[in-house]
């Protein structure tokens, strides 16, 4: 039951025992508290709250202090030395490139993907089909990253110019249909994380304008009303009414899409697995841990990533306050 | 999806009951014929690298390397053949039929376990007193901004020490950990929105937490358990660090693994690399367009507080 499942039935048998297993872990729990009567709230809390406890004790904070401890270790984790590793992040010149380009990552994609979002929401607002519209934009959040990065990577894709061999990449054959010469698109560096950066933009603009088009319809009839008679132009309802608004969306949206860059691994992984000076942090972390055995630098890395997230998190939560009083 | 975090925060209302918007009436005066233009161009431009790609996966070997998809207009000529050969392991150099088995196996589980958990946390967060849990519901809500980078390599240490490194139960137990904190805390938000007079009226009437849970609570909660689901089945299904790192072993690694690994070995094979896109996308697609408006709802959930 605990053992690697092969064939096609021992998977599926091993997913039904597991289903199985935690629903008797439920039951038993249920059971057990309807033995309770009464207002025994803590012997009961005790029981709903036990199994999550646990799993996140054991599954989220145990790991986490684990991983910040190994950051002061070398790559085979054994002896200590102190903060060589983030000495290493900030002063080798690959792991600066690194930086560079999760700054580039993390500066770009928000902003791009909100104002793309945001103009969408504006120009199909109460638009015919709408709705079909919106959906054209929020498919690719549905699918993987790395079908994203699959989809992109074609897009891309490069043919030498020469003879009449012809361009299968659509960006490229945009470049001839202009008059340009075809590119190694991916391999050109810092050109390339831009390119990427286009395929997160592309997958993050549908959650900014799904998120923007809820908050610009609620904003109140009376106060456009008033504005209108007030003879505001087109231009001064939306940067005198609609933007001051919505603007709580936009900054948890701007936040939210900032988080996720951050962390951003797959496409990296995907299109160009890093090389051609594409790494950022997230797939840094990967590759050094889980590629080069570099242990230390690894967890360093996943240290300075959960660093580099916390105040936007904070940031977020303290605007969701505000909105909230 | 690194997109778990937009379900924490939305402060925006769902109502759609108002007649005119203020960005409708912007655009209204804002030249309606432009900006239905620059809609339309945004709306193809958005559809192009998917739509290109689909268009390849259906196009002879033949033609892929030889012209562009956009000359198929010209000259149609369309095959399965792609597909064909991308789920027979032995022309593809991997399993995908396997390995779609092995991302339905993993996502299952990795979806009813922390839903389950989750309700039961949240209702104890939101309907019982015990020391304490206020600082233990903080905790968990800060638990959300870890990255999973961050638990990686302990994790898979923890799961050789247990030997179960490389089974399946590896990935039910971190994506079920890793969902729970932002499921709690959305419903717990959503449980206690629910009126105390009708848990109280359940009370008096001599109904124990559980029956509670089971009567008053759960017919309420389908709808954020619904959106919850759905985007915690897509997080599930689309991930690949999580499985890279703990199933990336053939016998068990899920589509997104295997088509990874398919742009490293067969990185110019466009008509597998094509017809395994779309193999892969086909289910998160059907989900999306069928459970469309729990989607969304599940994306816009912090705005149930209103």
């Amino acid at each position: 039951m605990f053992t690697t499942a092969t064939t096609t039935s021992q998977k599926i048998l091993q997913m039904f025992a597991a289903i199985l297993l935690f629903a008797a872990v439920i039951g038993l729990i249920l059971f057990i508290a309807g033995r309770f009567t009464g207002k025994r709230d803590r012997a009961i809390a005790a029981l709903y709250l036990g199994p999550t406890v646990l799993m996140l004790s054991v599954g989220l904070l145990y790991p986490g202090l684990r991983t910040i401890y190994q950051s002061f270790l070398d790559a085979s984790l054994k002896n200590f030395i102190g903060f060589d590793n983030y000495v290493t992040i900030l002063s080798d010149p690959e792991q600066l490139t690194v930086l560079r380009n999760t700054a580039f990552w993390v500066l770009v994609t928000p902003f791009v993907a909100t104002g793309v979002g945001l103009l969408y929401a504006i120009l199909v607002d109460k638009a015919r089909m709408e709705s079909f519209a919106k959906a054209l934009i929020f498919l690719p959040m549905s699918i993987s990253f790395v079908a994203a990065g699959v989809i992109w990577k074609f897009m891309y894709e490069f043919r030498p110019d020469q003879g009449n061999i012809k361009q299968i990449g659509f960006v490229n054959q945009l470049i001839v249909w202009l008059g340009g010469e075809p590119q190694q698109l991916l391999i050109d560096s810092p050109l390339n994380t831009f390119l990427l950066i286009a395929v997160m933009v592309w997958i993050q603009a549908g959650f900014a304008m799904t998120v923007l088009s809820a908050a610009i319809k609620a904003i109140p009839d009376d106060i456009i009303e008033a504005a209108r008679l007030d003879g505001v132009g087109p231009w001064g309802m939306f940067r005198f009414v609609t933007l001051p608004a919505i603007r709580p969306a936009v900054i948890v949206v701007i936040t939210t899409i900032a988080i996720g860059t951050l962390k951003v691994f797959d496409i990296v992984q995907t299109m160009t697995g890093g090389r051609f000076d594409t790494s950022v942090i997230a797939n840094e972390f990967y590759s050094q841990t889980f590629r080069s055995d570099n242990r230390g630098l690894g967890a360093a890395l996943a240290v300075v990533l959960f660093i580099l997230v916390i105040p936007i998190v904070v940031y977020n939560i303290r605007q969701l306050r505000r909105s909230e009083a | 999806m690194t997109t778990a975090a937009p379900l924490t925060t939305t402060p925006v209302a769902t109502t759609e009951t108002k007649k005119l918007s203020a960005a409708a009436s912007a655009k209204a005066k804002l030249t309606s014929p432009w900006a239905s233009l620059a809609a339309v161009v945004l709306a193809v431009l958005w559809t192009i690298p998917t739509f290109g790609l689909l268009i390849t996966s259906f196009r002879t070997t033949e033609d892929i390397r030889r012209s562009g998809w956009w000359t198929t207009f010209t000259n149609p000529l369309f095959t399965l053949d792609n597909y064909k050969a991308v789920l027979d392991p032995e022309q593809a150099g991997a399993n995908l039929p396997d390995s779609f088995l092995n991302s339905l196996v993993m996502t299952i589980p990795s979806v009813i376990i922390p839903l389950c958990l989750a309700s039961l946390a949240a209702y104890a967060f939101a309907w019982m007193n015990f020391p304490g849990k206020n600082i233990l519901f903080i905790a968990i809500f800060a638990l959300q901004i870890v990255p999973l980078q961050v638990t990686l390599l302990p994790l898979l240490q923890l799961f050789v020490a247990w030997d179960i490194d490389g089974t399946f139960w590896t990935v039910w137990l971190s994506h079920s950990t890793f969902a729970l904190p932002l499921a709690i805390y959305l419903l717990h938000n959503f449980i206690k929105e629910v009126p105390a007079s009708l848990i109280e009226a359940a009370r008096i009437d001599g109904a124990g937490h559980v029956s509670i849970f089971f009567r008053v609570l759960l017919p309420l909660l389908t709808p954020a358990l619904a959106a919850f689901g759905i985007f915690q089945f897509l997080w599930v299904w689309n991930d690949l660090l999580v499985s890279l790192t703990f199933a990336g072993a053939p016998a068990i690694s899920p589509l997104t693994v295997q088509l990874s690994n398919l742009t490293g070995t067969r990185g110019t094979a466009w008509y597998l690399l094509s017809a395994g896109a779309f193999v892969s996308i086909i289910v998160p697609v059907t989900v999306f367009l069928l459970l469309q408006r729990y989607f969304v709802r599940g994306l816009l959930a912090g705005s149930v507080k209103g």
